[in-house]
């Protein structure tokens, strides 16, 4: 098994972390891993990206072109990255604040509503934890439920440690929401 | 008789090589200050009993083998690159006495980021810039301290203000930063002068001692070789032309009583 | 290093200022660019906490010679840049290398020439291997392929620096600069290196000690540098050749590459495996000292060699001097910051199968 994700969204909304925290999440269950974030002049333009490899075996290169899962948090980067998706593959997108269905051939396009369960889970800045729940109840071999929540205190940022309980109801939150869909 | 005579002679020792250098013939040309500055700081490192704990940093030019006079560490710096590399020494030992020794081409123009950066860092080190507004190892080409007017290989119709610019001031230059402790311009042209040096070496040795920080000593120097005259000549012209460009004294000194 | 030892999670750039850190080395100096400017920013959060000292120099120029200073004290001294950068400090490299200073650099290469971009690049291997300043000089360069690697190469450069009183080189790129992957913290070697005959330690109760590259008789002194250095080189070629092979035992065809490429190789080999073709890796480890009479053997009945370079070419030419006639060399290259994917390379050795 060698997936290839891409997380992509505006600066500030924690792209890069979600794909460290899957990262961690699926390095301390036995995985090889690599993440790589989009670096340098591009972090200033207010979009970011990171590239994900989560594999049963070593990782050729860490840089994703051809995702077989994207997780799209704004409208910019499903124009970016939609169409780079492989065929069969998977693209979460942000409802929130994308209005368009994308229209994707030969990709399955999961909508999440990100902000929104962010929000009535405590805080809109838990978006990215959403996403990612909703992420691994989709696609278990990635990474469990236990495996995220067990790896955010190592990876959320000293400064942020009060969100832990929030980044956590976030998570469930984003799982839920795939896991059983019918309790919506 | 004779022997009479002569238990009356005693031997009254009262000019010597400092204990602090090697019984090495210098180099320098005659009439060069270069000679007079080692023995100054020579004989401090006599007085202060730094020698042991003192590491050199030569530059490239014409002191590029300043460290071979003294009983001390010596050690060479790319050209310009003295004030880095003493800064890299001075990290490592913070209980020793580091001194840079540059030349005009090597300090203020090659060097000029090492020597404003250092001294903006108020590294704890002692510089001593000695200004003799020529290249002299290169055999006199124009430095950035060549006065207007000055004939030198590369300014063979003298130096043109309107072209190349006006000599620089390392002193005032340096006194435009926060972090510098002692700022001081001397000149070694007579015995008066010399002496003066000595002091201002000397202060600039102790400040550093006392982890006080920056201390920038300018000495103006003859290079008779390289301006083509006679060392009575040459000091002459310290006196006469440099000095009204470079004009002596300490230009700053944060531990003078107020 | 225990088998339990836990992984963590960390960029690779990161992980060469944890392993400077581990080594001992407690001086840093350097000048932010990027793509390692997590190199100096980890220093200078982390080597305060050891009771060492990070300092951000003026320029790449100043930073070398910082370094310069530092070591010819006796401690370990590290610096990092990147292509540009690295430029400037060939100066620095040069004068080390002359006073025989031992001191680690970080290159983490990005495309070129000139100011290019900040994507990862292999363009400086020429600049690298060839000496990247004047005169007769050589110092070993470590090819890291991997986060793991940055940090264990990292440990291993100082040792190597200490112990041959050499300049040696981490030639990274920008990809694994900033790539994460587990990790596993490397231990310290426990090796000492007595540096009291030469290091600048005060004249005290012994004579002086210079560290100085300035020798102005051709005959009886720089001649005489030069040999002891070239005597060195070629201990230095005897003993600390390193490569790697993978699944080259029955190869029909070698891929050769390095650092980041050769990674890329390795997934080549297994996809090429899968499609019943029968291709294996070489990588050199040391691009200096080169494994040239290594490959020779493992070229030697290979139907063709192909090298894959983020650059136009320029380690092939090793590869070539190693080879010689024995196989046909194949290059394939990617500039400006790109990347050779799996696929284009599968796709180039099934071509010579059909």
């Amino acid at each position: 098994m060698m997936t290839r994700l891409i997380f992509a969204g505006y600066g500030g909304q924690g792209v890069i972390l979600a794909g460290k925290l899957l990262a961690v999440a699926a390095m301390k269950s036995g995985k090889c891993v690599s993440h790589i974030p989009s670096y340098g002049v591009e972090m200033r333009g207010g979009t970011a990206n990171c590239s994900v490899v989560v594999a049963d075996e070593e990782i050729p290169s860490p840089l994703v072109f051809s995702p077989d899962i994207v997780c799209i948090f704004n409208e910019p980067s499903l124009i970016k990255f939609g169409p780079i998706v492989r065929k069969g593959g998977l693209l979460f997108f942000n409802t929130s604040l994308i209005d368009a269905e994308p229209n994707v051939p030969g990709v399955t396009c999961i909508p999440v509503p990100a902000n929104t369960l962010a929000e009535e889970a405590g805080s809109y800045q838990t978006a990215n934890m959403v996403m990612v729940g909703a992420l691994v109840a989709r696609v278990p071999e990635l990474a469990s439920l236990s495996a995220l929540i067990a790896a955010l205190p190592s990876t959320v940022s000293a400064r942020k440690k009060d969100l832990l309980q929030l980044n956590e109801k976030a998570l469930k939150s984003g799982f839920d929401l795939i896991q059983a869909p019918v309790s919506r | 008789m004779s022997n009479s005579v002569l238990t009356k002679v005693r031997e009254k020792l009262v000019y010597s090589r400092p204990d602090s250098m090697y019984p090495r013939k210098m180099h320098y040309c005659a009439g060069c200050g270069h000679g007079v500055v080692h023995k100054l700081l020579g004989e401090l490192m006599d007085e202060l009993g730094i020698a042991e704990k003192t590491i050199l940093v030569a530059p490239v030019g014409c002191a590029v083998l300043a460290f071979f006079y003294f009983r001390a560490d010596g050690c060479e710096a790319a050209h310009g690159r003295v004030p880095a590399v003493a800064t890299g020494i001075k990290r490592v030992h913070p209980d020793h006495v580091v001194i840079g020794y540059q030349g005009d081409g090597d300090l203020l123009a090659i060097g000029t980021a090492e020597t404003i950066h250092a001294a903006n860092r108020g590294e704890n080190i002692t510089v001593i810039f000695v200004n003799n507004a020529i290249y002299g190892m290169t055999g006199g080409q124009m430095a950035p301290t060549s006065l207007v007017g000055q004939k030198t290989k590369t300014s063979p119709y003298g130096r043109k203000a309107e072209d190349v610019g006006y000599p620089i001031r390392a002193c005032e230059l340096l006194n435009t930063l926060e972090a510098p402790y002692y700022i001081e311009r001397t000149s070694v042209h007579d015995v008066k002068n010399v002496l003066k040096t000595k002091r201002a070496l000397k202060k600039g040795l102790m400040n550093q001692i006392e982890k006080r920080g920056y201390s920038f000593i300018e000495v103006l120097s003859a290079c008779p070789t390289g301006w083509g005259v006679t060392p009575k000549a040459a000091n002459l012209w310290v006196a006469e032309n440099m000095a009204s460009v470079y004009p002596l004294g300490v230009v700053r000194d944060k531990g003078a009583k107020a | 290093m225990t088998a339990t030892a836990e992984k963590i999670l960390m960029k690779g750039n990161e992980a060469i200022g944890e392993a400077a850190v581990i080594a001992g080395c407690r001086y840093f100096f350097g000048y932010p660019i990027t793509p390692q400017n997590e190199v100096p920013a980890y220093m200078a959060m982390r080597l305060p906490q050891v009771g060492g000292t990070f300092l951000q120099a003026e320029s790449e120029l100043a930073a070398i010679n910082m370094v310069f200073g530092a070591a010819a004290a006796g401690a370990r001294a590290m610096t990092s840049s990147s292509s540009p950068g690295i430029s400037l400090k060939q100066e620095g490299i040069s004068y080390l290398s002359g006073a025989e200073l031992p001191a680690v650099v970080v290159n983490m290469m990005r495309g070129g020439p000139g100011l290019g971009n900040i994507a990862g690049s292999q363009g400086d291997y020429f600049q690298s291997t060839r000496g990247g300043g004047h005169g007769d000089y050589r110092h070993i360069v470590l090819a890291p392929a991997s986060v793991q690697e940055l940090a264990d190469l990292t440990l291993l450069a100082f040792d190597l620096a200490d112990q041959y009183r050499i300049v040696v080189l981490v030639l990274g790129d920008g990809y694994l600069g900033q790539m994460s992957e587990p990790l596993v913290l490397p231990q310290p070697s426990g090796k000492q290196f007595d540096k009291s005959g030469w290091a600048l330690t005060g004249a005290k109760v012994r004579e002086q000690h210079l560290v100085y590259s300035l020798l102005l008789s051709p005959e009886d002194a720089l001649e005489k540098l030069n040999l002891r250095l070239q005597e060195k080189y070629r201990v230095i070629e005897k003993n600390e050749t390193r490569h790697e092979t993978y699944n080259t035992e029955d190869a029909e065809y070698l891929l050769v590459g390095f650092g980041m490429c050769a990674r890329i190789l390795r997934g080549a080999v297994v996809s090429l495996a899968r499609a019943g073709v029968k291709a294996g890796l070489f990588r050199p480890i040391t691009l200096w000292p080169f494994p040239y009479r290594e490959l020779a053997a493992a070229a030697r009945g290979r139907k063709k060699i192909l090298v894959v370079e983020m650059n136009a070419g320029q380690m092939v030419e090793d590869v070539r001097l190693a080879v010689a006639d024995s196989s046909p060399v194949d290059f394939y290259g990617r500039m400006g910051g790109m990347i050779p994917e799996v696929e284009a390379i599968v796709e180039r050795v099934r071509g010579y199968v059909e």
